[in-house]
């Protein structure tokens, strides 16, 4: 599914190099974490893969099922399947909530040659899904994440990736200002998501949201590269022990 | 020029007009139609006007009336105020009056209309029936209607084609026709009401299209009725060098409702095109106006080349206690656009609202705004203006609000929002604020923002592109004006505020 090879990034603005090397490969319906302590570059890597501004890619390669993500434009890799839950969601005052998932929808359906939905079809399928996250009606009209709570933003994020049925979700520090219940909601969103199709990139910075979301491999990356990689039981031993250890043995 | 777009034949306006627009590239009512026109000689004078007056078959006493602001005209100069920059306006090189030929003899059937003129009504949205009417196919008031029901009166160059439901509106005692018609056929309204909010002398502006107007709509409601359809008018400049003058008297007796829409295109042309109307709305007690605007007028290219010169004076009194207006603008056409739609708060507890959206791209230019003047007690004002700016266009919101010594307990309300795009643009925003009484209140919130790129990046993370995404913030930013916009004026609006704006990203 997705395969990063070597990969290489600098700020645009600035001679300062992020991701150093990264290699790191997630087969289809796989969840993979990824911890490590502040700086060490995991936003930087989300926000490379699905296309933002502001950095260069000096070497290496990501692809998509073979397809070089790094050549696309932020929303051809998002009708190719790729998602990413943001850190921050952002606000988007005067666009319903409602409109901006129906147009998110209808473009990836156009991109890839498919029939729009109608405004009935969509609503029908939209309010089952919302359901499901205990998203009420009232948000679904509001402004996009305008005045939404943490947890409300974070929810809102999952109810898009179940919109639009990614193959790829990239979850970048989900659990981020959750409360237990929050994060219950949201990892329970997860994990209906989870099939032999699909796959997760999990980045994050604590343990707890991998006792509600079962990752199969675990990484540990550290100033922009992965130092170590292993099972569930890696994540145990970060929480134990902090990243000292880790880092002294890669050096 | 003969690029004429080949649209299919739409029976609704509605949804299709949305997806036609959608569907365009850059500015969708850019064709011309060829059709024979009368001309008068290019210039204006005594004769000129003495002429269009002739030619409208008015009474002597209009006659005067037009020649009176005239001579008015020759006196003053062009107001240059304004954050506006263009060429000397060369106002003996315009033609002042067109006209189709084919209107001459009234046509018995649509065989006999000019098939270019039929063309020019479909690629406007306008459904069949009302095409036969406009045309002036005798008893086309009798086929059957094809569900919407808006009255339309359309204007092509100077002149009405003619008005659409206009027996059923008789019906409920309603009036629409018009401005030539209604000189002929309703002296005494026209007489006491012409003028009586925008005086001849009011401005360079308005004084030349009082002297020059050649046609426009007239509505009258009586005491009481609540106008039982929307009705709107379609403007439309076609010949080249054509100035476009069209008067429009809206009178709402007491208690009277009325909702009217405005649309304005023109085709694309290298040369500039001069449009001067005059929009006097006489609202009495208990009386209500909702009058929209959807202006496309032809911005010019790219490079800022051709496009239409907009001046244009609108004001509403609300004369009678509790007389209500609101205007709602969405400009996003025109190469200079110079109109302030105000509202004179004459009667007490009377309302004035003001929603505006003006969007300003590749090399437009836009001063907009509009004057909030409190004569009555208790009087209420609200001003509602977003303006967009993108490519190398400047964009200013001018407006005064005034509360006169003795319009007390009046209160206003203005909200002023600029947003920008790129960073060779300019958004203005100049308030004139005078408060003569100690009991009023005024309130005024300006915020200037650019496009957020993490808000573009979060609908493209999403599958929008670019410029869907841009449309996409745009309308959000613009949702409080476009919510006031009547349903279907809405969705064309919004369809518009994408257009207007493509390739102003990237």
């Amino acid at each position: 599914m997705l395969k990063i090879n070597n990969l290489h990034v600098k700020l645009e603005d600035e001679d300062k190099q992020i991701l150093k090397g990264l290699t790191l490969e997630v087969p289809a319906g796989e969840v993979h974490a990824i911890m490590g302590p502040n700086g060490s570059g995991k936003s930087t890597l989300s926000y490379v893969l699905s296309g933002r501004d502001g950095y260069e890619v000096t070497d290496g390669s990501a692809t998509l099922d073979g397809e070089s993500l790094l050549d696309m434009e932020p929303e051809e890799r998002a009708a190719a399947g790729l998602f990413l839950a943001f850190q921050y969601p952002v606000e988007i005052p005067g666009v319903g909530n409602m409109t901006f998932l129906r147009t998110a929808v209808n473009a990836q359906r156009k991109a890839r040659g498919e029939a729009e939905l109608t405004a009935g079809e969509f609503l029908k399928v939209v309010r089952a899904k919302a359901a499901e996250l205990q998203i009420s009606p009232d948000m679904l009209k509001r402004p996009v994440n305008v005045g939404f709570s943490g947890g409300e933003k974070k929810r809102n994020e999952i109810l898009q990736m179940a919109m639009l049925e990614p193959r790829m979700c990239i979850m970048d520090e989900t659990d981020s200002g959750l409360d237990v219940d929050a994060m219950r909601l949201v990892s329970e969103g997860v994990n209906a998501l989870r099939s032999e199709g699909r796959s997760f990139l999990v980045i994050t910075h604590y343990q707890r949201l991998l006792n509600h979301i079962k990752p199969d491999v675990v990484h540990i990356m550290s100033n922009g590269r992965i130092i170590k990689s292993g099972g569930p039981e890696l994540a145990l031993e970060v929480e134990e022990n902090g990243y000292g250890d880790l880092l002294a043995e890669a050096g | 020029m003969t690029d004429i777009t080949d649209l299919d034949v739409r029976e609704g306006v509605d949804r299709e007009t949305v997806e036609t627009v959608q569907n365009m590239g850059s500015y969708k009512y850019g064709w011309n139609t060829e059709i024979e026109m009368d001309y008068a000689p290019k210039g204006v004078n005594e004769d000129i006007v003495r002429l269009i007056s002739k030619k409208n078959q008015e009474p002597e006493w209009m006659t005067e009336w037009r020649l009176e602001a005239y001579r008015r005209w020759v006196t003053m100069t062009e107001p240059k105020w304004a954050m506006l920059n263009y060429p000397e306006i060369d106002y003996q090189d315009q033609y002042y009056y067109a006209r189709p030929k084919s209107m001459e003899e009234k046509p018995k059937s649509l065989d006999d209309v000019d098939p270019k003129l039929l063309a020019t009504y479909d690629k406007l949205g306008i459904p069949l029936r009302e095409q036969m009417i406009l045309a002036g196919v005798e008893g086309a008031e009798d086929a059957p209607a094809e569900g919407r029901r808006v009255a339309v009166d359309a204007v092509f160059d100077s002149v009405s084609l003619g008005t659409t439901f206009k027996d059923e509106l008789a019906k409920a005692g309603v009036i629409f026709c018009s401005i030539s018609e209604a000189i002929r056929e309703h002296p005494e309204l026209v007489r006491k009401y012409l003028g009586s909010v925008v005086p001849q002398s009011d401005n360079y502006f308005a004084t030349l299209n009082s002297a020059v107007f050649s046609d426009g709509s007239f509505v009258y409601i009586p005491p009481g009725v609540k106008c039982p359809m929307e009705l709107s008018t379609y403007f439309r400049i076609n010949a080249e060098n054509t100035g476009q003058f069209e008067r429009t008297l809206i009178i709402a007796d007491k208690g009277a409702h009325v909702s009217y829409l405005e649309g304005c295109t023109a085709p694309k042309r290298d040369t500039t095109q001069l449009h001067a109307a005059v929009v006097e709305l006489v609202i009495l007690e208990d009386a209500e106006i909702k009058y929209s605007t959807v202006q496309n007028w032809f911005p010019g290219d790219e490079n800022g080349k051709g496009g239409i010169y907009n001046f244009v004076t609108k004001r509403a009194d609300c004369r009678g206690d509790r007389a209500k207006v609101m205007w709602t603008q969405v400009e996003t056409g025109s190469a200079i656009t110079w109109k302030y739609p105000s509202c004179i708060l004459r009667g007490n507890e009377s309302q004035g609202e003001f929603y505006s959206i003006a969007i300003a791209n590749n090399w437009q230019q836009a001063d907009t705004g509009t004057k909030m003047i409190h004569l009555g007690k208790n009087t209420r004002s609200r001003i509602v203006s977003k303006g967009i700016s993108a490519g190398q266009a400047q964009n200013t919101y001018r407006g005064l609000v005034t509360m006169h010594p003795r319009a007390t307990n009046s209160r206003n309300y203005t909200q002023c929002d600029s947003l920008l795009i790129g960073d060779k643009c300019g958004a203005h925003t100049v308030p004139y604020i005078e408060v003569k009484n100690s009991s009023s209140r005024v309130e005024h919130e300006a915020t200037t923002s650019k496009v957020d790129d993490d808000q573009l990046f979060y609908c493209r993370s999403r599958g929008m592109d670019e410029e869907e995404a841009v449309a996409l913030v745009v309308n959000g930013f613009c949702r409080e004006v476009l919510q006031a916009l009547p349903m279907e004026f809405a969705m064309e609006a919004q369809a518009l505020v994408a257009i207007s704006l493509e390739g102003s990203v990237g």
